[in-house]
């Protein structure tokens, strides 16, 4: 590489600001790109986006907590009370023991929480333990939520719960639960702290009970949540490497092999180039996007698949035509004579001699070549064809489309990854302009 | 040159040479035909097979065949008191002529030449699943009702995209380096992402944000009785994929053009027509665009062509009804016959071009006049 990237033209291209600003973006995302698989490895990470009980207790549809803060909102962030910080008392009876637990909370909100529910948990228990709940609001008011017998593993959904709405005017539990009864029309919330009263008879003298009350959020962290709960910023940060890792594979492997072919074409000629001259021709009439969408939708949609199809169908691609025009003075140079002369072989002058030659040509728009790829994966993604377990931008996309988030107002769900696409493209695009113009004399004496 | 020169024997005659011009580009033109027809065969065979999946959608096919009749009869009330072994065989005449309808029970590689023959002859035959809006199975027409919608949305942006590039790129070449120049270098990357990613933002901005235009679709429903207010709601409904697709492609079009001009305005004899103190205008028009003249051609023919394809992502951002969001309907339901009906028009048309391209290049272009005859 030494050849290709000389001090003169590091200098030469520290001269555009847009090639820095390129390259520091560049700088940032590898930096991200080559952290995320350490911090969260690939299996956990297709693990944990496959989604289901891990991320029960996240909001559904969280916007990111920062955008909220920044305006100066004070949105509800999602509490969790659970029961083993909470004093519980107990008292003995014959058969059994009755338990109080008290799940107390100190709500500083502004708006009301988006869902709440109470995870419940009786382990070892040879007989099903029972428990009435009572909601205490700051100003005395009691709320009776029912009773209920509680399973190894329970999930009660006060959010849901038909009857108890109506008991509260009408208001969504999450929100009547909260309000302040003295403001007439739109509800208020009602600052303070809240207790909710678990009175528990277990029939058993050792085992517990465990509770953990949710109060889901309407914010969540820094990219918020999408419709299965899962946090987005899983998706952001291993996007990137996906990204990344697509992007430069496909544009490396197609401008390499398509330099390589058009080499040999070049310097064997005669029915060699007559075969890579028709071949070229027949992948130009073949639409790419097309058969991706026929190889996603018959085989697989599996990413590296789709790499492999981009690569093979890039090998023949318009370029060959670009190349060859610029091989063939090459071949006949002078220093390429010398090198027959001393009986290099055909290969030896293939990658030795006309290569090297091209390839700060090449360089530009090999760059520019990545983001063009970055986007055709979210293209597939956007189509529906995206990775079926990888976490991608445009994934992200995709769901964020199907759940109509800009109908919904989940801005956020769109935007985010578009902006890390953005950001890719512009990068990538910034660096390539500039190489553009300090490795091509002609454009940059102008 | 007057008739005494011609007939210096030195010289061929100029009327001879006109046929030596001929010969060599009727031969030309018939090696450029043949080499395209081929070039045509073997893309489409290749998509036939993908398509296919090298026969396998045919297993696919029949499964679906046999449970659909199982189906159809198990529920028809008529049969509802036949026997059973009765009933099976009617099972059984009725998929093995479902599959002779289709062909199926001939080997792939037997109909995927027969695919191939009668698409190369153009009788896209009939759909499998999907029919035209009106009703049709025939491909031809699936296609040609499509085929408007892509034509006027792509046709427009590109249209657009194009004169407006090549004008402001002239404009621009003339004063390089001023601000407007810069600005239009500085913004040339942002054409790194594609159309539908611009049409996101824009349905965000202008539909949701601001609920000024429709966010999808082609007209309003029901469409409009009179004229003019469908032609009015058409345009409205264009207006947002039209301007993702300007701001996508634009800079970076007015970019390369730019460049394009001032390459060919730092030829000598540019530069010489300077120096003779001809006007810009004339320059302009004599001596730079003159011989810019067949990649403009090239790059605006090519242009065409690629409207045929249309873009599938957007067309489905936009909900817009063309070939695109059709090809990709047909890839979904596995509807071969509307996948290579769609292919097979987009490889004719593109061979099409290319010839004439060549033919144009070969008139125009008194250097592959004389060495096409040798090609």
């Amino acid at each position: 590489m030494s050849v290709v990237m000389e001090p003169r033209a590091w200098r030469e291209l520290a001269r555009y600001p847009s090639a820095l600003v390129g390259m520091l973006i560049i700088l940032l995302l590898s930096g991200v790109a080559l952290t995320t698989p350490l911090v969260i490895p690939y299996g956990e990470a297709l693990e944990r986006w496959r989604g289901g009980e891990m991320w029960q207790r996240h909001p559904v549809n969280a916007a990111p907590a920062w955008v909220d803060r920044l305006r100066g909102g004070n949105a509800a962030r999602t509490l969790t009370v659970a029961s083993h910080a909470a004093e519980i008392e107990a008292v003995s009876f014959p058969g059994g023991r009755r338990l109080e637990i008290p799940l107390d909370f100190d709500y500083a909100y502004d708006g009301f929480p988006s869902e709440i529910n109470l995870f419940l948990a009786a382990e070892g228990h040879a007989r099903a333990p029972f428990v009435r709940l009572t909601w205490q609001a700051p100003d005395g008011r009691e709320v009776a939520l029912g009773g209920y017998r509680v399973g190894r593993q329970d999930r009660v959904s006060i959010s849901q719960d038909r009857s108890l709405a109506q008991r509260l005017g009408g208001l969504a539990p999450h929100v009547g639960l909260l309000s302040d009864p003295q403001v007439e029309g739109e509800p208020e919330v009602l600052n303070g702290r809240y207790r909710l009263l678990l009175e528990a008879v277990v029939f058993d003298e050792q085992a517990g009970l465990e509770a953990e009350l949710v109060l889901y959020g309407r914010v969540h962290g820094i990219a918020g949540t999408d419709h299965q709960r899962r946090d987005l910023s899983l998706a952001l940060l291993w996007g990137t490497p996906v990204a990344l890792a697509f992007g430069l594979i496909a544009a490396v492997g197609t401008t390499l092999t398509t330099l390589v072919i058009a080499a040999v074409g070049v310097w064997y000629r005669g029915w060699v180039d007559a075969v890579i001259q028709r071949l070229t021709e027949v992948n130009m009439i073949l639409p790419v996007l097309p058969i991706l969408v026929m190889v996603g939708t018959l085989y697989s949609t599996s990413i590296w698949l789709m790499l492999g199809v981009v690569v093979v169908l890039g090998i023949f691609s318009a370029g060959i035509k670009t190349y060859r025009a610029m091989l063939l003075p090459i071949r006949e140079a002078p220093y390429i004579e010398a090198a027959l002369a001393y009986g290099a072989s055909d290969l030896r002058i293939v990658w030795r001699y006309m290569l090297p030659r091209i390839l700060p040509v090449l360089i530009p728009t090999f760059v520019t070549l990545i983001p063009t790829f970055v986007f055709l994966e979210a293209s597939l993604a956007v189509l529906g064809l995206g990775d079926p377990e990888l976490p991608t931008w445009g994934k992200v996309l995709n769901d964020a489309q199907s759940q109509s988030a800009l109908y919904n107002g989940y801005v956020y769900w769109v935007v985010a990854p578009a902006i890390l696409l953005m950001l890719t493209g512009l990068g990538f695009a910034m660096l390539g302009f500039a190489l553009d113009r300090v490795f091509n004399p002609r454009l940059r004496s102008l | 040159m007057t008739p005494e020169a011609s007939t210096d024997p030195r010289r061929p005659s100029l009327r001879r040479a006109r046929l030596r011009d001929l010969r060599h580009l009727l031969l030309f033109a018939l090696g450029r035909l043949v080499a395209l027809l081929a070039t045509v065969l073997v893309g489409v065979y290749l998509t036939i097979v993908v398509a296919n999946m090298g026969g396998q959608v045919d297993e696919l096919r029949l499964v679906q065949i046999r449970s659909e009749v199982v189906e159809t009869v198990r529920a028809d009330p008529a049969f509802f008191d036949m026997p059973g072994e009765e009933r099976s065989a009617l099972v059984a005449r009725q998929v093995a002529l479902e599959v002779e309808r289709l062909r199926l029970d001939q080997p792939f590689v037997v109909r995927s030449l027969d695919y191939l023959q009668r698409a190369m002859s153009l009788d896209l035959g009939r759909a499998e699943q999907m029919h035209s809006d009106r009703g049709s199975r025939e491909v031809r027409d699936i296609i040609t009702e499509r085929l408007p919608a892509t034509l006027l949305l792509f046709g427009t942006a590109n249209l657009l995209v194009f004169f407006t590039a090549v004008f402001a790129a002239l404009h621009l070449s003339r004063r390089y380096g001023s601000a407007l120049d810069r600005t239009v270098i500085a913004l040339a990357p942002s054409s790194a992402a594609p159309g539908w990613f611009y049409g996101i933002f824009l349905i965000l901005l202008l539909a949701f944000v601001f609920p000024l235009l429709p966010a999808g679709g082609m007209v309003t429903a029901p469409p409009p009785e009179s004229r003019l207010a469908y032609a009015a709601s058409l345009t409205r409904h264009m207006l947002l994929p039209v301007a993702a697709m300007f701001l996508s492609s634009i800079f970076v079009s007015i970019y390369s053009w730019r460049t394009f001009f001032l390459i060919h305005s730092s030829e000598d004899y540019v530069e010489m027509a300077r120096a003779k103190g001809l006007s810009s205008r004339r320059i302009e028009r004599r001596y730079i665009l003159r011989p810019a003249l067949a990649p403009i051609i090239t790059s605006f023919l090519l242009m065409l062509i690629g409207l045929w394809s249309g873009a599938i992502i957007l067309e489905q951002v936009f909900n817009w009804p063309g070939l695109g969001s059709l090809l990709f309907q047909a890839i979904g339901h596995r509807d071969t016959p509307v996948i290579i009906g769609g292919v097979v028009i987009f490889a004719y048309l593109l061979a099409g071009t290319v010839f004439a391209l060549d033919i144009l290049y070969a008139l125009l272009d008194p250097r592959v006049r004389v060495k096409g005859g040798r090609r």
